[in-house]
Parts: C-alpha cells; sequence; structure tokens
C-alpha cells in the first residue's frame, strides 16, 4: 500500500514562504509527476514527503497513519537522487545491500534480494564494481535498485534522468514506466522536462511558485488546462496564446491554439503570415510564422512540405481545440 | 591552447626549486651532518664533510634514555591526535552538515584561540597542573595538546566534511541509518583521506611541540622535545651531541612524513580549488 495524503502543507524558509499551502492526494499504485519550472517547489515538496525538509504546517500521511514529524527512515519510502547520491566507497552490491542492512536483515535475505534487483535491472556482472567504474545509466540503475531492494510503500523520483543523455534518458524513462507496470507502487517523479511528464505519468500535478496549477491525467491537461500557465507548460512546442484585437473577437482576453491545431494553406486561411524560420524534424516542420496584428506564431506542418523563408502562408485555427482565458489568465 | 613550455624553461624551474627546497632543508641535513662529527669538528666552523663517528649517539644514549622520552612523545602525540578527532568529528559533522548563522564566527572564534600567545596562559596553566597533580604526568600533556591542536584539526576535517555531497547522506537516512549509522557507515568511509590526513598533521604538530612540553614535565613526561633541550647544559653547548640528540628527536617523525608525504600535501591544499 502507498497512498499519500498532503493536508495544508506548508513550507517557508526564513520569511520567504517556498510553498503556501497544498493540498493534494495520491492514490496507491499511481504514477505521480510533479512537474514545473525551476525554483517552482516541486523538490521542495518531494522532500517534504520524504522527511528530509520539516513541514512549516499541515500534516502529511502515508497510508493513513500521520507521518508529518517522522523521520525518513520511518516513512518507508525509497527515494532516487538527480545525482545519483551513491556510496563512492561501497560495491554495487553492498550500495543495493545497504539499506536492507540498516533494516537488519539476515545475509541469506540480503543475498537473494540484492541478486534478484540486481537481475531485474541488468546489473548481475556489475555487483564487485564501484559506482565510479560505472556509466551515467549504470548508475542511475543501481540508484533505482537501491531503491527497489527495499520494497517500499512509494517511490521518490526527483530528476532522475537529468545528468543523462538524450538517448539514455529516452531508454531510462521506458525502463522506469516499465518498472512502474512491474511493482504496482505509487511513484512520484519530479522533473522539469514536460515530455517525461506526459509520457509517463498516470497524474501530472503541475506547480508554479509553490501553488499547484492543475492536477489531472497528461491528457487532460493537454486538452483542458486550466489556466494560461498550464496552458503555456504543457504542449511541445508550447501553445499559441495570442492577446488584443483577435481575441477580443472571441469575448476573451487571450486565446491560445496549439501548434499542432493549425491548419497550414498557402492559398487562404484566417491568418495570413510570413514564414521566418522552418525547423525540419524529417517527421514534422515547425514553422514559426509572423502574422500581422497576432504575433509570432508556431504551426506544425507536414515533414515533407518545402517552405522557405519568406514564403507566405494562411494559418486557420480549428474552432474546437481554440482556448480561451480571461482578464485572470482563468479558461472558460 | 595550452601554454608552451620550453624545455629551457622547465629545467630552470626545476633547478629553482631543487634549491629552495635545498635551502629549507639545510638545517635540517647540517644537524644529521654535525652529529656525525667530533666535538671540535663541530665549533671549528661550517663544513659539510664529517669525520663519521658514531660516538655522539653512544654518549647521548649512555648520557640520557632515548627510549623513555620517544615512547613518551608517541604516546602524548597518538593520544591527543585520537581524542582530538574523537571530539572534532561530530563537531564538524554539525558544523558541516547543519550550519546555522553562527557556524562561521564559532569556527573564527575556535582559531583565534591559536592567535593568543601561549606564554599568556602559563602561570595560570601551570597552577591549575600543580594544584590537580597533572604536573610532569602523560595525561596531563595529552590533554593540554588536544586542546591547542583542536582547532586546526576541527576546521581541517570541516573543510573536508564541506566537500562530501550532502545527497549522499540525505541517501542513507533514506535507506534508514541512523545518526550514529550514517556518520560510521557512510561520512567516516569517505572521509577517510581527510581524517588521515588530520591525523598525520596533529601527529607531526604535536610531535613538535615544545612550549608546553617543556614547561609541564620534569623527568616522568618529558617527550623528545624535552630530551633534547636538557643537552643544552651549564656546561655549556655539546654542538655534536645537541644534532646527535636532535636527530633521533626528529627521524621518527621525520621517516613518517616522508612515507605519508602524498597525503599529507592532498590535506593541506585540500578545498583550495573546487
Amino acid at each position: 500500500m502507498g497512498s499519500i495524503r498532503l493536508n495544508k502543507v506548508s513550507k517557508s524558509f526564513g520569511t520567504t514562504a517556498v510553498i503556501p499551502e497544498i493540498d493534494l492526494e495520491i492514490e496507491d499504485g499511481e504514477f505521480v509527476v510533479f512537474v514545473g519550472p525551476s525554483g517552482c517547489g516541486k523538490s521542495t515538496l518531494l522532500r517534504l514527503i520524504a522527511g528530509l525538509e520539516d513541514a512549516s504546517g499541515g500534516t502529511i500521511s502515508i497510508d493513513g497513519r500521520d507521518v508529518t514529524g517522522a523521520p525518513p527512515a520511518r516513512r518507508g519510502l525509497a527515494m532516487v537522487f538527480q545525482s545519483y547520491a551513491l556510496y563512492p566507497h561501497m560495491s554495487v552490491y553492498n550500495n543495493i545491500a545497504f539499506p536492507l542492512k540498516m533494516a537488519g536483515e539476515d545475509k541469506a535475505a540480503i543475498d537473494r534480494k540484492v541478486r534478484a534487483a540486481a537481475g531485474t535491472l541488468n546489473l548481475t556482472g556489475y555487483l564487485d564494481r564501484r559506482p565510479g567504474q560505472l556509466s551515467g545509466g549504470q548508475r542511475q540503475r543501481v540508484a533505482i535498485g537501491r531503491a527497489i531492494v527495499r520494497q517500499p510503500k512509494a517511490f521518490l523520483f526527483d530528476e532522475p534522468l537529468s545528468n543523462l543523455d538524450a538517448a539514455l534518458r529516452g531508454n531510462m524513462r521506458l525502463e522506469i514506466s516499465e518498472l512502474h507496470h512491474q511493482l504496482k507502487t505509487t511513484m512520484i517523479y519530479v522533473t522539469h522536462d514536460q515530455i517525461e511528464a506526459m509520457t509517463m505519468a498516470d497524474k501530472i500535478v503541475v506547480l508554479n511558485a509553490g501553488n499547484i496549477e492543475q492536477v489531472g491525467s497528461p491528457l487532460e491537461l493537454y486538452r483542458n488546462p486550466r489556466n494560461l500557465f498550464v496552458a503555456g507548460f504543457i504542449g511541445s512546442p508550447r501553445m499559441n496564446l495570442i492577446e488584443g484585437a483577435e481575441a477580443e473577437k472571441l469575448g476573451a482576453r487571450t486565446i491560445g491554439v496549439r501548434p499542432e491545431h493549425l491548419k497550414l494553406s498557402t492559398t487562404e486561411g484566417r491568418w495570413k503570415g510570413t514564414v521566418g524560420v522552418a525547423e525540419h524534424l524529417g517527421s514534422d516542420t515547425f514553422l514559426h510564422v509572423h502574422v500581422d496584428g497576432v504575433g509570432q506564431l508556431t504551426a506544425r506542418a507536414d515533414g515533407e512540405i518545402v517552405l522557405d523563408h519568406g514564403a507566405t502562408v494562411h494559418l486557420t485555427p480549428d474552432p474546437d481545440r481554440l482556448h480561451k482565458f480571461d482578464a485572470n489568465g482563468k479558461a472558460f | 591552447m595550452a601554454r608552451a613550455v620550453s624545455t629551457r624553461r622547465k629545467t630552470i624551474a626545476t633547478v629553482a626549486a631543487w634549491l629552495v627546497a635545498l635551502v629549507i632543508f639545510f638545517p635540517i641535513l647540517y644537524t644529521v651532518i654535525t652529529s656525525f662529527k667530533t666535538e671540535p669538528e663541530a665549533i671549528a666552523g661550517i663544513s659539510l664533510i664529517p669525520s663519521g663517528t658514531f660516538e655522539n649517539y653512544v654518549e647521548v644514549q649512555s648520557q640520557r634514555d632515548y627510549f623513555k622520552p620517544f615512547m613518551n612523545s608517541v604516546a602524548i602525540a597518538v593520544g591527543s591526535t585520537l581524542i582530538a578527532l574523537l571530539i572534532a568529528v561530530p563537531a564538524a559533522w554539525s558544523m558541516a552538515f547543519s550550519p546555522t548563522r553562527r557556524t562561521k564566527d564559532i569556527l573564527m572564534w575556535m582559531l583565534s584561540t591559536k592567535m593568543m600567545p601561549a606564554v599568556g596562559v602559563l602561570v595560570p596553566m601551570y597552577l591549575i597542573f600543580r594544584d590537580t597533580g597533572l604536573l610532569d604526568t602523560r595525561l596531563g600533556l595529552t590533554m593540554v595538546l588536544t586542546l591547542v591542536n583542536l582547532p586546526i584539526v576541527v576546521w581541517m576535517l570541516y573543510t573536508y566534511f564541506r566537500e562530501i555531497p550532502g545527497e549522499i547522506l540525505e541517501a542513507a537516512r533514506m535507506d534508514g541509518a541512523s545518526l550514529w549509522n550514517e556518520i560510521v557507515h557512510v561520512l567516516t568511509p569517505m572521509a577517510i583521506p581527510g581524517i588521515a590526513s588530520t591525523m598525520l598533521l596533529n601527529i607531526i604538530l604535536a610531535w613538535n611541540e615544545s612550549f608546553w612540553t617543556i614547561r609541564l614535565t620534569a623527568a616522568n613526561a618529558a617527550p623528545l622535545t624535552a630530551f633534547i633541550a636538557s643537552f643544552s647544559s651549564p656546561q655549556g653547548l655539546f654542538w655534536a651531541k645537541l644534532s646527535a640528540a636532535s636527530t633521533l628527536a626528529i627521524a621518527p617523525i621525520l621517516i613518517m612524513g616522508w612515507f605519508s608525504q602524498r597525503q599529507l600535501v592532498r590535506g593541506l591544499t585540500f578545498g583550495a580549488v573546487k
């Protein structure tokens, strides 16, 4: 079991409130991603749940038990750090065995569990090595091994992939998702990368300046962002946000349309513009188009399309996929 | 592009480095050379070629037993270092990993005690030692040297501990380690190079300390520093014998320093660059 409930949890450092007050429920077995720009308080929130920071107010409960004042070791959680935080003086075997030794398990049980975890993570051949002799991806696997071996109530991941190169990041993303399917244990994952959030999460929590902006499944957030912040943060390339006359025509302060929801034509359409930069990704082409009276818009086009700098294009937003926001930035 | 260094410049730099090293080492070298001279040779003037006599060593040993002060030096230097480490490891740990607004002030305050001239507290210290029966005891000297060197030990360990990423200790906490296990199984093994060089430096400092060791001892607890000093007698200075005594006193620490020089250099320059 691993359901986690935060009730009016707040955190201040001196007079600076990092997290004003947060309520959040995480169900057992869920894969929850905290996402937001740097400094939004997502890592602090994770550390509050871990017990590495003391909450300034509110309560944190795990499986119905209040753990607000409990030390990290008593919460039954495991954490994977951004820097891996492996013990450099211990072999891979001893790194993975460390939490079991601390729990006072007997040698035979430790050996069995360490070898099982190493098998799951393809680390069997590396058990005698030191962390310094491993590659980044292998180190990350050891950190995960150290976490899974004690069968925690929930896993906490603090930007675990940000030190890896792009290709490896993609692989590890899949491996962590696969691990979640196997273990069915609650996972809380912190990242600033919205692609990681979209691809891995059952539930995304979007944070900004210590506040929860929206909680929902990846597609809910993509389809119905509650406000301008979420609209701009979820989706890649980011949503085009248009203010001024075009927005007022629809009775909104701001309207938003995603690059993939702009229809492109060379002959006719609602907005006429000039192509600035065309980014050819092979599968897609992203056109950065300047439209007079509207501004700079990004449109996603077919990968085969050939449009050079200075070409004239017409863009028409899909009316069903148009987002409207009021003066406070709230969607309506 | 890396700066090109010509062979000629390298040669000049190497020769200069050797010269500087020789100038610094010369007093020790001359002491060793003089210890192999006869007394008339020793006072005759500067000469680098001794007659090669061992009689000074024989005489030094026959006049005064070398073994007793040697054992005193070992006991006092090693004892005070171990006690200082026992106090300094938790102190440096708390300052490095749970600093408060006052941590820097406390460190400076500890170091400031080193700036006070020792002679300023000689009389009260002497009286305290006399009244508590600590005069001329190994225990008394060990206590004094522990306190004298404690600020440096705390400072050195603090600089080492600061280099250990806090996340590793947090990982240990998440893994269920108690404070004790965190210090014993994670922090200390990672800090062993730092602790080792701190230990070596402190042993050298304690071994060479002469102000307190000479003034607070007589016959029983006198270490090698007092052993050398005892060769300056009312009958005059016997340079050759004094040199032999000095050579015997510094030899153990010189040999230890030679074998641990890599560790020591790392210790002294640690934290200089990130």
